[in-house]
């Protein structure tokens, strides 16, 4: 447990979540073992006594997600409600308390699995792995990450940014990492042997986590090779990629693609469709961000964007169409795959970026490094910076 | 009451009568319904045979079924296994539960024994005994055909008739509610079917409030790949785990001396479905849908019997696995059990079974005659009839489900520590060692395992008493589940409210099994898993478990779930959980 326990929260420091020392997890069997020890272990121990987990992270988040959360906190009632595709799945809302307090804590996490307590940071916990606790952690960031970015471009279209607001927003600004000037080289196709593919989706999920064009734990990433799909597995880290990549079959001859991610049938009607090999998908923050920037303040189906949006939309030559995650009647395989044909990348509203390569994944990456950019570059154009 | 009826309906059939029975709402509330409700009322009994007129078999709701909760078809029966001796209930689907909500009753409390065959028709609160005795010895498929008219039916077959130690109950015609023999105890009672009509609703307390947590229930549904996605268990069945545990070499073969069928890419659920080009069908208020039905009416095999009548038997026949799976429909036995006593025979006589024998055997048993005498009291007493108990693969006397432990340590330890023997529905931590939900665990190691064994049997205990189908927990948690049972009942409860009660409906089974005699000694696994390796291949080595850290998880375990070195419970937990601790045998329950 202990070595689990220090793998997430370096992982935490790694990703830009949290600083070196700040994070405080523990996890527990038959004892409970924490990274570090901690005044704040008492108040944690009782939350610990008092709900039915194995893990317990709490931490106060890094910058620029520091200054975001505190922001959005302040201004939240009971709880933070973020619109991206995450949060509408798993998360549902952010709740905020005001003390750190094991009694407020306990109330908080018994409905939802984050709390957010200004001044101090995020608690999160996990039943099964600290690694749950990892994820709903680097979800709130993401989440309020991309609401306050949101949120200001609206303030500003309706000319009602307040002061504090546009402070905060100067602060994070010159906060936030610069993307890489030119992408990495990655492993050049054609690939000759199915371990060549292997490393290669595993290669490229690591490039994608290390230049920030996801967090950790989303995204997937596939390669069609001899009519079988090799794609990442569900809830696998992008930037642990190795063991963690089913071979499935074009032919419908077997089952494995039930562990496979579930954007599994999307990816594979991409490659039927378009004729490309490789399918790379990330959530950059700012092609989500202006995904969710529509100005049609009286459509009909305002709220249901991400499900019911009727418009053809783009970001310059880019999709962005409606889809949740899945295969269910709203899911994003219905939408995506049509969108691509023809495009280097599309967008799905609040959720995150799709590109395609032929032979290996130096294309699908450049794509998904540049449409980011096109994206930042947009949003601070329309916010008037 | 919403969600709950509040009433539930006592049947003494010694003396025909019956009553009704009111509980008040903090008897609802201590113990929700379903596995919960119904353990409640089997405590005060548990030390009876399970023969004993006396002893009840009791169908439970719970207050879920009936509303517009995602999967709330199921409910729960229970009484005293006649395989294993211990508490022994099945979750079980069909449409038996929602008809009984409709009739008004949150669940039925049979006791009493009649004298002679008969059946029980329910119409609302109009309760008829009627003569069965026509129906003796009739299959689960005729005597379905007769009765489908009055509602929903639960029955038995033949095999129950005939004595056989794992006899299920079968809800409409083909949902098993398989292990533990429960249909033995429906048997001993000279009852041959119950059939319930219902035509009232179900009230609940905040219909926008359930809209809104059932969508955010199928949306987390939609992108989960082993229920929705095309390879998922909505388009194949819980057949489309077969590849995944071949490849992860885990499949019980040949009585679990092997863990990898060479013939199972032949076996599988996409074979199945091109031969039988199945349609989707399920349960009342599901949308999932995971039974497959073929063309002229063929039930698809569930996994584990696909599993345990192929690779278990070294069978690579699919239409001999397709033809068993029907026998034991027909005769009203468990698909694991069966499948699992003939692969115990195999091994000890040394015959590799034909099709034909494997046929041939089951209906022996079913019918009561020949080999299948011996065989109907399932592996270990046959086995130790050999002087082999050994050789039977399972846990309390109840055969193990197609996960191999040596290949998932959190699957060894539930297997050891459930309640009802062996069973991977107590726990299912397969749902993260192999299907990565919610997120993966190292499948081998023991370390964490006890917390999360005892956490989902927690967890379990909920599902079955809301009751609500296990598959959807491979999406949604509680979180979501909470939200629900708030907005239908009314009663505020968040997740770890509900695993609090989880926690105590779980402790009841313990104690129960521990009046019973059952410790640490019954906790364990066959004694195969702990010496043979299975089989290892493609950088994939499964190896013997370790003995030490097994003992070591499971101490664990019984540190966490608040029970002494012995696996007995203990008072002062017992009391936390607001329990009555009854004395036993003078001061103490040990």
């Amino acid at each position: 447990m202990k070595q689990l326990v220090d793998k997430y929260v370096n992982k935490l420091v790694s990703a830009g979540l949290a600083e070196e020392g700040a994070p405080l997890l523990g996890g527990l069997d038959a004892e409970l073992v924490w990274n570090r020890s901690d005044p704040a272990c008492n108040e944690l121990e009782e939350v610990f006594g008092a709900l039915n987990i194995n893990s317990l992270l709490f931490s106060k988040p890094a910058e620029p997600y520091l200054s975001i959360i505190e922001y959005l906190a302040k201004g939240a009632d009971k709880a933070i409600h973020p619109n991206d595709s995450e949060t509408r799945t798993f998360m549902h809302d952010l709740p905020v308390i005001r003390d750190f307090k094991s009694r407020q804590i306990t109330g908080a996490l018994k409905e939802r699995k984050s709390v957010i307590i200004p001044g101090y940071g995020i608690v999160t916990w996990g039943t099964v792995s600290p690694e749950q606790a990892f994820i709903f952690y680097s979800s709130v960031c993401f989440a309020c990450f991309v609401k306050f970015f949101s949120d200001y471009l609206t303030e500003v279209r309706n000319g009602t940014v307040s002061k504090e607001q546009a402070r905060v927003f100067e602060r994070v600004v010159r906060q936030l990492t610069p993307l890489p000037e030119e992408p990495p080289v990655l492993m050049h196709g054609r690939f000759r042997l199915e371990e060549d593919v292997y490393r290669a989706i595993s290669e490229a999920g690591r490039a994608t986590v290390k230049h920030h064009l996801v967090d950790s734990f989303f995204g997937n990433v596939s390669f069609r090779y001899n009519n079988t799909l090799y794609i990442s597995q569900t809830t696998s880290s992008l930037d642990e990629l190795e063991g963690c990549i089913d071979p499935c079959p074009l032919d419908d001859s077997s089952c494995t693609s039930i562990t496979a991610s579930s954007e599994f049938t999307a990816h594979r009607e991409v490659v039927l469709r378009t004729g490309m090999n490789a399918v790379l998908h990330g959530h950059p923050k700012f092609s989500v961000i202006i995904s969710m920037d529509c100005e049609k303040e009286d459509c009909k189906f305002r709220g249901q964007c991400h499900t019911r949006c009727p418009e053809e939309r783009f970001v310059k030559d880019i999709p962005i169409v409606p889809g949740e995650v899945g295969t269910g009647p709203y899911g994003l395989c219905h939408t995506l795959p049509p969108a691509m044909e023809g495009h280097r990348g599309v967008i799905v509203y609040g959720h995150g970026l799709f590109t395609v390569g032929q032979s290996d994944f130096n294309e699908a990456f450049t794509n998904l490094l540049n449409i980011e950019r096109m994206c930042s570059d947009e949003y601070f154009h329309r916010v008037g910076v | 009451m919403n969600g709950w009826s509040g009433t539930i309906l006592h049947i003494d059939l010694t003396n025909k009568t019956h009553r009704f029975e009111q509980p008040d709402s903090e008897t609802y509330e201590t113990w929700i319904g379903g596995k919960g409700l119904a353990g409640y009322y089997l405590h005060p009994h548990i030390t009876r045979s399970w023969d004993d007129p006396e002893m009840p078999v009791i169908f439970m709701d719970g207050p879920l079924v009936g509303t517009a909760s995602p999967t709330s078809g199921r409910m729960c029966i229970m009484s005293r296994s006649p395989l294993t001796g211990t508490v022994g209930d099945c979750s079980v689907g069909g449409s038996l539960g929602t008809e009984l909500k409709k009739a008004g009753l949150d669940g039925i409390v049979i006791t009493g024994k009649s004298d002679q065959l008969i059946g029980i028709e329910i119409i609302d609160k109009s309760i008829t005994i009627r003569d069965a005795s026509t129906f003796s010895g009739m299959g689960i498929s005729l005597l379905y055909e007769r009765q489908r008219g009055n509602g929903a039916v639960a029955m038995i077959g033949p095999a129950a008739e005939n004595g056989v130690l794992f006899s299920s109950i079968v809800v409409d015609g083909s949902f098993a509610a398989g292990r533990n023999g429960i249909g033995l105890v429906l048997a001993s009672k000279n009852l041959k079917y119950l059939t319930v009509k219902g035509t009232g609703r179900v009230a609940v307390h905040d219909n926008i409030g359930l809209k809104q947590a059932r969508e955010d229930i199928f949306r987390q549904v939609a992108a989960t790949p082993v229920l929705m996605g095309e390879h998922g268990i909505a388009y194949y069945g819980t057949g489309a785990l077969y590849d995944l545990m071949d490849s992860r070499r885990m499949m019980p073969t040949a009585n679990f001396r092997m863990t990898k069928f060479k013939s199972a890419h032949r076996m599988n659920a996409s074979a199945l479905n091109k031969k039988y080009s199945p349609k989707r069908a399920g349960c009342k208020g599901c949308h999932i849908l995971c039974k497959k039905v073929g063309k002229g009416g063929t039930h698809i095999p569930e996994f584990e019997t696909m599993s345990h009548f192929s690779a278990l038997l070294e069978n690579e026949d699919i239409e001999i696995m397709v033809r068993a799976n029907a026998l034991c429909n027909e005769m009203g036995m468990d698909t694991i059990s069966a499948s699992s006593t003939l692969a115990c025979y195999s091994e000890i006589t040394g015959k590799k079974l034909t099709g034909k024998q494997i046929i041939s055997l089951l209906l022996d048993i079913g019918r009561g005659q020949g080999r299948g005498k011996e065989l109907g009291q399932g592996s270990y007493r046959y086995a130790a009839s050999k002087g082999q108990p050994e050789l039977s693969i399972s846990v309390k006397k109840q055969e193990l489900p197609a996960y191999d432990p040596r290949g998932a340590y959190g699957m060894a330890l539930a297997y050891a520590t459930s309640t009802r023997g062996g069973c991977h529905l107590r726990a299912y931590p397969i749902s993260h060692e192999i299907l990565r939900k919610p997120v993966a665990t190292d499948r081998f190691s023991f370390a964490g395992k006890a917390r999360i064994i005892k956490i989902e049997e927690d967890q379990n205990a909920v599902v079955d008493s809301l009751t609500a189908c296990k598959f959807v927990f491979f999406a949604s948690s509680l979180e979501e589940y909470a939200r629900v049972f708030t907005a239908v009942t009314g009663v505020h409860s968040t997740a770890q409210d509900l695993l609090k009660i989880g926690e105590r409906i779980y402790y009841n089974e313990r104690i129960m099994n521990a009046r019973n005699g059952f410790s640490s000694k019954e906790d364990d696994l066959p004694p195969r898993f702990f010496k043979e390796a299975g089989s290892s291949g493609s950088n994939i080595k499964i190896k013997p478990l370790n003995r030490k850290e097994f003992l070591k998880a499971r101490a664990n375990y019984y540190k966490i779930r608040g029970l002494d070195e012995n696996g007995m419970p203990i008072k002062e937990k017992a009391s936390l959980l607001g329990l009555k601790w009854e004395n036993h045998k003078g001061s103490e329950l040990q």
